[in-house]
């Protein structure tokens, strides 16, 4: 077991999920039935031992914080350590907001410094993996390197998205030679997947001296002008990984828990994923309820039709109404004879009877929080 | 800060007629519904009525009751002050002694009440299904200056004979009661919910104690003896679904009663929710040739073939061309493809093989308990494993534990009983 602490990045400004993160943080977007996207990242730390988390965070951190509490749910509500919450504040050196993500992690030095771990796991909220970082830890100790990150060849990864990661390349030794964050053309597929290892006390060294040059990007600032400079090796991690950059990705993401393999990999393989708890009642079916290839959490009342479908806790489809290839979030109601394809409902929706909502697969359509339709 | 009202749940309810199902585990901790056991009701009704400081009061078989509760997190009674104690029975300086009634377990506790200083206390029972609000009854109590308030429910007057009967005035004060009576002459039926003047419960608890012969039962001694004694008693009727799961056809019918169109007993209700343990398992899928109708199905489950009027519990996965109908299935259970499961209840963690059939043929009569187990339900404990092929009757009791290898023909007539000896502990 390494000594080792983590820090979950919650992503910047950015409507790339259009509707779905207008009034959230993108790590706090509702996924898979059940979960909100931070789940992933911060129970991959607890399956990995981890027991101090630090998430900085500053747009729309509402929800996000309503999901996290006090940390009970992934265990993290304990005397000494635990989960916090590291928003921007004001202090005598000017107004707190964080200019990027080393800026974050500078202006939380504190934090830092008043921790005793050797290790610092560095993590991205919204991107959907199961990954038990004792592996990389000991690869990082093992080459005695610097920074470590994980790498992933992206194969299964549509091209045009590639742009939207950083590209790594690296020598036979696994050392990184070059790093291109969001690349027009990217030149491989084997892309970084936002999770660094670093020493503590490196990392507190480094964003000091960033803060001196007035640079703030952890990345840009950081570690591509250092590449040759510091010892950065990469990991390679060949499991399930999938951020949730755009809409088209999200829609994707949460339609590969349909696929018995990913879901195995996700939720059974490596360790739990732990969400916040709704003390729901389980899933009622009805008579009339047809339900095939979905998945289905609890509180849903079920009286219609569902295929291919995502229902998070609390969803009503009443009878005749008719669901496909959808993402439909908490609470929200289907009356009767509405049918739905391509879409995605964000929580509370109703959808009042006889209506028709249709999206393209590449296109899905999103219906925002508390709508009526 | 002293508190208002504080409750006792008594749980060390041995739960005999429910068979194998408590033969490992007390009944309040009998799981029901997809997902609650059956203390949650009681415990979630406190919390939803405002008490915040229990005492449950355990003596059979307590392991998984404890485990359930630890710290009363689910139920947000992990307080400072108050929240969830476990009161087991303990040895005193000079000799140990179990709890040898109702009356006697809450005797036996004073010192845990006396610490709190309630003015009330709400003596509860564990081993019943129903949603009440006590600080309704609380309100009764006071505004009728009683010293003990009982909650009633009607029944069947042909069911009478099984409970404690009270005659009551139309307002509500207590002039009769019979416990058990041959000939009912009411159908106001004692819930087993009493509200006490904390004088008055130690008052008469301390009597009790002394007299040579009492059986310690807040029912046949307590309050016989508190009406022969001219104290105030009233009866708060309650009205809505209430019941007392203790036998087989009552379990199995009560969990039935879930997946009625418009159920009696509403578990979706936001305002009274019903808390337990939640599992950490993704939601459930249904898969592409799966087909669930009238059924509750909760997370973890996997779901593959076939479920019909049917209850099933977190993390059970039914494979491929298997049908589940009239069942209810525990816990972490897998039903393997081939299987027609019907009219049975599964434990927790049981395997039941490719090409199982159950529930098959005519009644007859169980040849180990025909007392306990006389409905058509087949009943297969828990982490047994049923071999392939194995063809099952009705009113059939295959033990917790048992293996394929215990298993002596593979076609299990009906009535048949495959128990396990020894003490269930290894």
């Amino acid at each position: 077991m390494y000594n080792t602490m983590g820090i979950i990045f919650t992503g910047g400004k950015n409507n790339r999920l259009k509707e779905l993160s207008a009034e959230r943080s993108i790590s706090a977007v509702p996924f898979g039935g059940k979960y909100r996207a931070i789940d992933f990242a911060l129970s991959n730390m607890i399956n990995s031992g981890i027991r101090n988390v630090g998430i900085p965070t500053q747009y729309n951190f509402h929800s996000l914080m309503d999901h996290l509490g006090s940390g009970k749910e992934w265990d993290l509500d304990r005397k000494n350590d635990g989960l916090f919450i590291l928003t921007p504040y004001l202090s005598e050196y000017g107004t707190g907001w964080y200019k990027g993500n080393a800026d974050a992690m500078y202006k939380n030095l504190t934090f830092l410094n008043r921790s005793n771990e050797e290790f610092v796991v560095i993590n991205q909220g919204y991107a959907i993996y199961n990954m038990n970082y004792i592996d990389i830890l000991k690869q990082h100790v093992d080459k005695d390197a610097d920074v470590t990150i994980a790498c992933r060849h992206m194969n299964d990864f549509p091209k045009e998205y590639l742009c939207a990661l950083g590209i790594i390349e690296a020598d036979r030794d696994k050392r990184i030679t070059d790093i291109q964050e969001k690349p027009l053309n990217p030149k491989s597929h084997f892309a970084s997947m936002g999770v660094y290892i670093i020493k503590r006390k490196l990392l507190i060294t480094l964003l000091e001296e960033c803060a001196a040059h007035g640079y703030y990007e952890f990345v840009r600032d950081i570690l591509v002008k250092k590449v040759n400079e510091l010892r950065i090796y990469n990991y390679e991690f060949t499991g399930y990984w999938k951020p949730l950059c755009n809409i088209q990705l999200y829609y994707q993401t949460n339609m590969e828990l349909l696929n018995p393999s990913v879901r195995y990999e996700l939720f059974m393989k490596n360790g739990n994923i732990f969400t916040k708890v709704k003390d729901e009642s389980p899933a009622k079916y009805n008579e009339e309820a047809i339900v095939r290839n979905a998945i289905i959490a609890d509180g849903c009342i079920i009286e219609g039709l569902v295929e291919n479908s995502i229902l998070f806790r609390g969803v009503n489809v009443q009878r005749g109404a008719v669901i496909n290839n959808s993402i439909v979030m908490q609470n929200s109601i289907i009356c009767e004879n509405t049918s739905l394809d391509y879409c995605i409902l964000d929580k509370n929706v109703v959808i009042t009877p006889n209506k028709q909502l249709r999206g393209d697969k590449n296109w899905p359509l999103i219906v925002g929080k508390n709508v009526v339709v | 800060m002293t508190k208002d009202i504080i409750a006792l749940i008594l749980a060390g309810g041995t739960g005999t007629r429910l068979g194998i199902l408590t033969k490992l585990l007390a009944k309040p901790a009998v799981l029901y519904g997809g997902k609650y056991r059956i203390i949650d009701f009681t415990l979630s009704n406190c919390i939803n009525s405002g008490i915040d400081t229990v005492g449950v009061l355990t003596q059979y078989r307590p392991l998984q009751l404890n485990n359930h509760i630890g710290i009363g997190k689910p139920w947000d009674m992990d307080r400072m002050n108050g929240g969830v104690t476990i009161l087991s029975p303990f040895t005193k300086q000079f000799k140990g002694e179990w709890y040898s009634g109702t009356a006697d377990a809450v005797y036996q506790n004073m010192h845990y009440i006396n610490e709190q200083k309630p003015q009330y206390v709400i003596i509860l029972s564990g081993d019943h299904v129903y949603k009440m609000n006590y600080s309704m009854m609380l309100d009764f109590h006071k505004k009728n200056n009683a010293d003990l308030t009982i909650s009633t429910i009607e029944i069947p007057l042909e069911e009478a004979h099984r409970y404690g009967i009270i005659h009551a005035t139309d307002e509500g004060k207590i002039y009769g009661f019979e416990e058990k009576p041959q000939e009912p002459k009411s159908n106001l039926a004692s819930m087993g919910v009493y509200i006490f003047n904390m004088d008055v419960l130690k008052e008469s608890l301390v009597a009790d104690r002394s007299i040579e012969g009492s059986s310690h039962d807040f029912g046949k001694n307590i309050i016989p003896k508190l009406l022969k004694d001219g104290k105030s008693l009233w009866a708060y009727t309650f009205s809505g679904y209430w019941r007392d799961v203790g036998t087989i056809q009552a379990f199995y019918e009560s969990n039935m009663d879930l997946i009625a169109r418009v159920p009696q007993f509403n578990l979706f209700d936001p305002n009274w929710k019903i808390y337990t343990p939640n599992p950490v398992k993704p939601a459930h899928y249904i898969g592409e040739f799966g087909y669930v109708s009238k059924s509750i199905i909760p997370e973890g489950c996997m779901i593959f073939g076939q479920v019909k009027n049917s209850i099933i519990f977190p993390g059970v996965t039914i494979e491929e061309n298997a049908s589940v109908e009239d069942s209810i299935i525990m816990s972490k259970s897998t039903v393997k493809s081939g299987s027609r499961i019907n009219c049975t209840i599964v434990g927790e963690k049981t395997t039941l093989g490719q090409n199982v059939r159950t529930g098959m043929g005519d009644y007859a009569e169980n040849i180990f308990n025909s007392k306990i187990y006389k409905t058509k339900i087949a009943m297969i404990g828990s982490n047994t494993i049923v071999p392939d092929n194995t063809t099952i009757g009705c009113n059939v009791v295959i033990d917790n534990g048992i293996l394929p290898q215990d298993f002596p023909y593979t076609d299990i007539p009906s009535g048949y009983a495959l128990l396990k000896g020894g003490d269930g502990n290894v």
